[in-house]
């Protein structure tokens, strides 16, 4: 999920340039395959080849098609990964269509920049994260709908010889007041010749019936309840093989040699292939490649391989924070003067550990070639990237490769990644085996595990200063850790005067009105692969600066609540959802026998979220969440249940990170392997919890990962009113009992 | 050739007998909608019912099953099953759903054995199921929601 530097269109540039040197191929794919199999099918052919040669070309052509027997067909430039970004499309297209739900399907698509760019980013790339899909569809998507309709109407009222003023579109159907009726279906391949309008108007806010419709259900819960709906790793092709991967037990370690020679007597074997990312053992299934795996023996030539363990690198980073910082990203005032005046100064150190993204479907991609084209499938979520990519590896112009984008099982950034990782490592096996068979590259639980790409590993050095009268007047903060960009192909967009954005926000921007305010990073470099992982920054920041917070104004004698609300004036976002949060969390009442209370707000991807956690203390040591009050101001909430189950999702995958998630290496080795060791929340943890949508008639803003930022400090804070501990070092696993 | 009963159906798999049915099903029969999580028994996606209890598939190896019979997500039938996977729907508890056949699943024995279960009957029954996107408060809420139903 990429952060909020990406609103800024810079960030695309990169990609855009590598993606301007293929324009040809692009307009090309629109024109071909991806274009018209997947478009606007007025005309009523299913199929490119079927397509008359002179095609209508259309605007919306890429978003919408309507077959003949009335189906829906959606694409989303967004992918989907859980968090509704299929259904939120849907919602936005079918507020101006008036489909009939049940006919609505949507896909995945790829490969047409100039239609599923990322607005959000200057539209110069296709991707999802940041929270951004519904503010980069927000009018693409409705437009693409109302343009259908226009055109339906149109189709209807040329048919009928009536005015197209006076024919209503509603549930599939077109009607007039003479009776006459017509199937979207129907009207959607009488369509020939009609031109749309230049300007296309959308419904007001007033006459909305979809778009923040509080019980509209998604369109596609059912298929995930009869196991109906295919994942990556239910792809199934003619002959395909499957692939477990080994790989480096050290980062940036190699093959040396292999010997696979008693893996390769096993029944069932095809083979087993070096790639550049360690040794493929491919055979006719699963079962099969895992056992052939066990008996494959690697040396790896370990002489460029992180050797340290996560001990060390977190005592470099705690060294590195007791120095001045390597760049300021924030300095306001005069820091150095307001220390000197304050008449007392408190300081704290954080600690974050790495964190596993741990999507319960583990990674996988499945590529084939077919008549001289590449076809990939899988959670394609940077697919302009990925096409590239693997039009490199397999040797091809990218207008021969064709993605097909699944959903996945889980994602939280993992499958955004910059080398295509997975995806790349299918295409070379394929590959590697002469484009013989279809090979599905299937990561198990331990190659997920210890594949890296981290949430990064951080410290926070804390010092704030508060004047005779309990006024915060300097504080400091410096963020020690590995940059997200650097090294990457966005490098010199994203990391500005020895900055990675990524780093500092949730602490770079702090809402809170301090006079004298220094922002600090020191980026330090590690083998250890890292990446974003939901909320990114935000989480480690907002917890950070939150839990600081809370030491701080009980320096100052205030309540945690008051004290926030008088230094944020200025952000009246943060304070409304502050407040709500405190009232219906009953704030300022003494909360009942054995129950604590704390507080946070955060702001993540232009979207404000607050807490309220209500804790139990079951035994020493122990810690339970009874409860969380949530408040988010999303801006326009488009599916109002939606936010809501992405707010409860994201407080319980924040909240398992908390207490007890953690990556550690021993001598550059990665400990945990599976979920025995790495431990996401489960049932018997989740608290219960109440979300309220602050009302907003601004543009949506994300609703995927700012749920996350505000759970950790909220509970840091109320378990510092049970214990009177402050809990620094995370997870609680560790940090309490410490 | 291992026989097995799969959804009321004898199924022979020509396979070894250790060969975990997580695989037979998957690989071997193409039942895909049960999932692979963890391969040790620490997710839950692969649950299956072996004669209506819950089990593990990916530790379950063909050999063991016997005269056993299986039932998948994809042929799990009766009143408890459907109004569990309507309420599942209704409430929409699925996010990115890839662990829910095997929520289902869990919900399902613990209802079949449990027509009132309470909160910590819940925790107890259903903690062997992960849920990365963590949607636990709907299938809770679910879990109660088919009780009152099948009790009505
Ligand atoms: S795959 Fe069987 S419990 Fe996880
Ligand atoms: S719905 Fe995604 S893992 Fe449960």
């Amino acid at each position: 999920m990429y952060p909020k530097i990406f609103q800024d269109q810079s960030f695309a540039k990169p990609l855009a340039s590598l993606v301007s040197t293929r324009r040809s191929f692009i307009l090309g794919t629109v024109a071909t395959a991806a274009g018209l199999a997947i478009g606007y099918r007025m005309t009523g052919p299913a199929r490119a080849e079927d397509a008359p040669a002179a095609a209508p070309v259309h605007p919306f052509q890429p978003y919408i098609a309507i077959a003949p027997d009335g189906a829906v067909t959606i694409t989303s430039s967004q992918f989907e990964m859980g968090q509704g970004s299929y259904f939120g499309i849907a919602t936005l297209v079918n507020e101006e269509l008036g489909a009939d739900w049940a006919q609505i399907s949507v896909e995945g698509g790829a490969g047409n920049v100039a239609a599923y760019g990322n607005l959000a980013w200057g539209g110069a790339a296709q991707g999802t994260g940041g929270s951004t899909s519904m503010t980069s569809s927000w009018e693409r998507y409705r437009k693409a709908g109302a343009a259908m309709r226009i055109m339906l109407v149109e189709a209807a009222a040329r048919e009928w010889a009536v005015p197209a003023s006076e024919i209503k579109a509603e549930m599939g159907n077109l009607t007039h007041a003479s009776g006459k009726l017509a199937s979207y279906g129907e009207m959607a391949i009488k369509t020939d010749g009609l031109v749309l309008p230049a300007e296309i108007p959308l419904k007001p806010r007033e006459m909305w019936t979809q778009i923040g419709k509080v019980d509209l259900k998604r369109f596609d819960s059912k298929p995930k309840t009869n196991g109906s709906l295919p994942y990556t790793i239910d792809v199934q092709l003619p002959g395909m093989a499957t692939a477990v991967m080994i790989h480096p037990p050290k980062f940036g370690a190699t093959v040396k040699t292999f010997d696979a020679a008693k893996a390769k007597a096993l029944k069932g074997i095809v083979d087993v292939v070096q790639i550049s990312r360690g040794i493929a053992v491919v055979a006719e299934n699963m079962w099969i490649a895992t056992k052939a795996r066990d008996l494959v023996t690697v040396e790896w030539d370990e002489s460029k391989a992180e050797q340290r363990g996560s001990p060390e690198i977190l005592a470099a980073y705690r060294e590195a924070a007791k120095q001045a910082p390597a760049n300021m990203a924030r300095n306001d005032g005069d820091l150095a003067a307001g220390f000197a005046s304050a008449a007392k100064v408190l300081e704290a150190t954080y600690t974050f550990p790495y964190l596993a993204h741990a999507a319960l479907e583990p990674l996988n991609a499945a590529a084939m070639m077919k008549d001289g084209v590449v076809e990939v499938w899988g959670g394609h979520q940077m697919p302009d990237l990925y096409q590239y990519i693997a039009s490199q590896i397999a040797g091809v112009t990218p207008d021969k490769v064709k993605l097909h984008v699944m959903r996945s099982g889980g994602g939280f950034g993992r499958r955004a990644v910059f080398d295509a990782d997975v995806v790349a490592e299918s295409v070379e096996v394929a590959k590697a085996l002469d484009w013989s068979r279809p090979v599905k590259v299937q990561w198990t639980r331990e190659n997920d595990m210890r594949g890296g790409r981290y949430r990064p590993a951080y410290v926070h050095a804390m010092k704030a200063g508060l004047d005779g009268k309990g006024n915060l007047i300097a504080w400091a903060n410096h963020i020690v850790g590995q940059s997200i960009m650097t090294g990457t192909l966005f490098e010199g967009m994203a990391v500005k005067n020895g900055i990675d954005f990524t780093s500092v926000e949730g602490a770079a921007n702090l809402p809170y009105a301090i006079p004298n305010l220094g922002v600090g990073l020191t980026t330090m470099t590690t083998g250890v692969p890292v990446l974003w992982w939901r909320a990114v920054g935000s989480t480690h920041t907002a917890y950070a600066v939150e839990a600081f917070l809370d030491e701080v104004a009980e320096a100052a004698g205030k309540d945690p609540v008051e004290f926030r609300l008088a230094l944020l004036k200025d952000h009246p976002r943060h304070a409304a959802a502050l407040r709500l949060a405190s009232e219906k969390a009953g704030w300022g009442t003494t909360p009942a026998t054995g129950r604590f209370r704390g507080v946070a707000v955060a702001e993540s991807f232009n979207t404000v979220v607050a807490q309220v956690v209500e804790i139990s203390i079951p035994s020493p040591g122990a810690v339970k969440v009874e409860k969380v009050i949530c408040v988010v101001d999303c801006g326009t909430a488009i599916n109002p249940d939606q936010v809501v189950a992405q707010m409860e999702g994201g407080i319980g995958f924040g909240l398992g990170s908390i207490l007890a998630e953690e990556i550690t290496l021993t001598g550059g080795v990665v400990d945990q392997g599976n979920y025995d060791t790495y431990a996401p929340l489960r049932i018997d943890q989740m608290p219960v919890i109440e979300v309220h949508i602050l009302p907003s008639e601004n543009p949506p803003t994300g609703a995927g990962e700012p749920g996350v930022p505000p759970i950790g400090p909220a509970l840091a804070n109320a378990v510092y009113q049970a214990t009177k501990k402050r809990v620094r070092t995370l997870p609680f696993a560790k940090g309490l009992t410490a | 050739m291992i026989k097995i009963n799969i959804n009321g159906v004898q199924r022979d798999i020509d396979a070894e007998p250790e060969m975990p049915l997580l695989w037979a099903l998957r690989d071997v029969l193409h039942l895909s909608g049960t999932k692979f999580g963890c391969g040790m028994a620490q997710c839950g996606a692969c649950t299956v019912h072996l004669d209506g209890q819950p089990v593990r598939s990916c530790v379950t190896a063909i050999g063991d099953i016997g005269a056993g019979k299986i039932t998948t997500i994809e042929g799990v039938s009766g009143n408890v099953a459907e109004t569990v996977q309507a309420v599942w729907t209704e409430l929409d508890v699925p996010q990115c759903g890839y662990c829910q056949s095997g929520q289902i699943m869990s919900a399902v024995a613990l209802l079949s054995e449990n027509q009132k279960p309470g909160d910590a009957d819940i925790d107890a029954a259903m903690s062997g199921n992960l849920c990365r996107c963590a949607t636990y408060a709907r299938i809770r809420s679910a879990i109660h929601e088919a009780a009152r139903r099948l009790e009505a």
